[in-house]
């Protein structure tokens, strides 16, 4: 199957850090991929050298097939992104944010198309609130909508249930995994909330201070740390750091 | 009353550490009165060198040349507060990785920067009619357009310099944004003749092609002509600022790309 995300070997090294240390991985299309680690694992910054926020020091990436960092802009017209550090306009209303974003990934029908996302998510009464004024969750919601705009081919999710009640993460998870069957789209997924990551992710890769720790389908990682939670591997990664990973992989 | 002293202390300290760690902040605390001072002082040393006579056309050259400031200061910010903006409401990011390019967010700016010179312009034009029964435009005539031209071009120029400022060091830069135009204001002549800077700082200030305007705009307002050169040094000059101002913004990008300073725009 395709590679939609392909990295091997990146290193991102900062004067006081190294936040990447030879990290490979694939998401391939259709596949839920969830990048898991304590925060300042690496996470976010393997996110942002995706993106092409961000120049690895080595390394390489390619997204699509292309570099982030040449072609931005082809890629981004196929991709989206959220994260709990962006959001949308507060003085804004939802619907012009929203048209706004329609606009500048050229999506055709926009406003049939908003009212399609804001139904999916259960927020078409907030259509003409001003974002400054929703709760946490219905911002959340609000950028899932975002993501969805222009029928993306790959998400990068950052923790998308962070502020969420569980109904709502629940309902959340099942239109990611509805969406994620019907159109093959590919999603890298990120989330301190383990038993989601078990439910929702078809592989998983743990890093712990920019290592892989481990990788492949919940089930093996399981197996292969001798657990029976992802919460007890990932608190098993987080105190042990290094000392398993030999074991593990 | 210790506790209240200790209270103090704290949020005394909490202003402290911004300057530790900013630059910008502390040069606003020394820089920006300093320059408030040169502007009035040679505004003061230029009207003291006139005659009763001239004071008259001093007057409305004055007033223009507040209309003037305006339109560069304007275009200015018309580009670098679009980028604040979207820092400030975190949306940055989100722009940041749509198929939005550089230029094109910049042109948006560019032309919502236009649009409030207009209504900036027309509304000062006419408090300027009302109160004070001067008819700006009329008294420039047709060197108005060429003259705010310049201007425009200039300011989108120091736009793009102080909105690259921002995409390399994020909030710590804000302060230049509103203080640049500032520190070129009284090195670019604008309520007084170049001829009333000392020698030394005439050549800084003949580099900015804002002084060609402000001298032009006096010409026409002395003499009722101004001299062509007054048109195409500065028009040069601004290719020259915009094609700089572009690599510089590249290199800033690049820069914080670098950095991972672009990534976390907003966040800090």
């Amino acid at each position: 199957m395709e590679s939609l995300v392909a990295a091997k070997n990146i290193c991102k090294i900062y004067p006081d850090t190294q936040a990447l240390d030879n990290l490979s991985l694939t998401l391939k299309r259709g596949e839920i991929l969830g990048l898991l680690g304590p925060n300042g694992a690496g996470k976010t910054t393997a996110i942002h050298i995706f993106l092409g926020l961000l120049t690895p020091t080595s390394g390489e990436v390619s997204v699509f097939g292309l570099s982030p960092l040449k072609y931005r802009h082809a890629i981004s017209q196929r991709l989206n992104f959220s994260s709990a550090y962006a959001q949308l306009p507060s003085n804004l209303k939802v619907m012009e944010n929203l048209a706004i974003f329609s606009k500048l990934y050229d999506v055709k029908n926009h406003k049939n198309k908003i009212d399609a996302l804001l139904k999916l998510f259960e927020i078409t009464y907030l259509k003409n609130r001003l974002t400054g004024a929703l709760s946490a969750g219905e911002k959340t919601r609000l950028n899932l909508c975002k993501c969805l705009l222009n029928d993306p081919e790959l998400l990068l999710l950052d923790e998308p249930t962070a502020s969420l009640d569980p109904e709502m993460a629940d309902t959340v998870r099942k239109i990611l995994k509805n969406i994620q069957k019907e159109r093959a789209i590919g999603i890298l997924y990120t989330s301190h909330n383990m038993p989601e990551v078990e439910e929702i992710c078809d592989r998983i890769l743990f890093i712990n201070e920019g290592k892989t720790i481990a990788e492949g389908t919940p089930k093996e990682v399981l197996r292969d740390f001798e657990s029976k939670t992802l919460e007890q591997v990932f608190i098993r990664i987080v105190r042990s750091g290094d000392l398993i990973s030999g074991k593990a992989q | 009353m210790t506790q209240t002293l200790g209270r103090i202390g704290a949020m005394f300290l909490r202003y402290l550490y911004l300057h530790k760690r900013s630059l910008p902040r502390t040069f606003e605390i020394i820089l920006w009165p300093v320059m408030e001072l040169l502007v009035w002082g040679y505004v003061s040393m230029y009207l003291r060198s006139l005659s009763q006579n001239s004071l008259l056309n001093v007057t409305s050259s004055l007033i223009n040349a507040m209309i003037f400031w305006d339109i560069l200061y304007r275009s200015q910010q018309g580009v670098s507060i679009s980028f604040v903006e979207d820092i400030w409401t975190q949306n940055i990011l989100n722009l940041l990785i749509s198929p939005l390019k550089i230029w094109e967010w910049i042109a948006a700016a560019i032309l919502y920067g236009i649009v409030k010179i207009l209504i900036i312009v027309t509304i000062l034009s006419l408090i300027v009619a009302s109160l004070f029964h001067l008819n700006w435009i009329s008294n420039l005539s047709f060197y108005l357009l060429p003259l705010s031209f310049n201007l425009l071009l200039f300011g989108w120029a120091l736009g793009i310099f102080t909105a690259a400022l921002m995409i390399r060091w994020g909030h710590a830069a804000e302060a230049l944004i509103w203080g640049i135009p500032f520190l070129i204001q009284p090195l670019a002549a604008v309520f007084y003749p170049l001829s009333v800077l000392p020698p030394w700082l005439q050549p800084v200030s003949k580099a900015l092609s804002a002084t060609y305007v402000f001298e032009g705009m006096r010409s026409v307002i002395h003499t009722g002509r101004m001299d062509a050169a007054f048109f195409f040094i500065p028009l040069s000059l601004n290719a020259a600022y915009l094609v700089l101002a572009s690599f510089f913004f590249q290199w800033m990008y690049e820069k914080s790309r670098l950095t991972g300073r672009l990534g976390r725009l907003g966040m800090d």
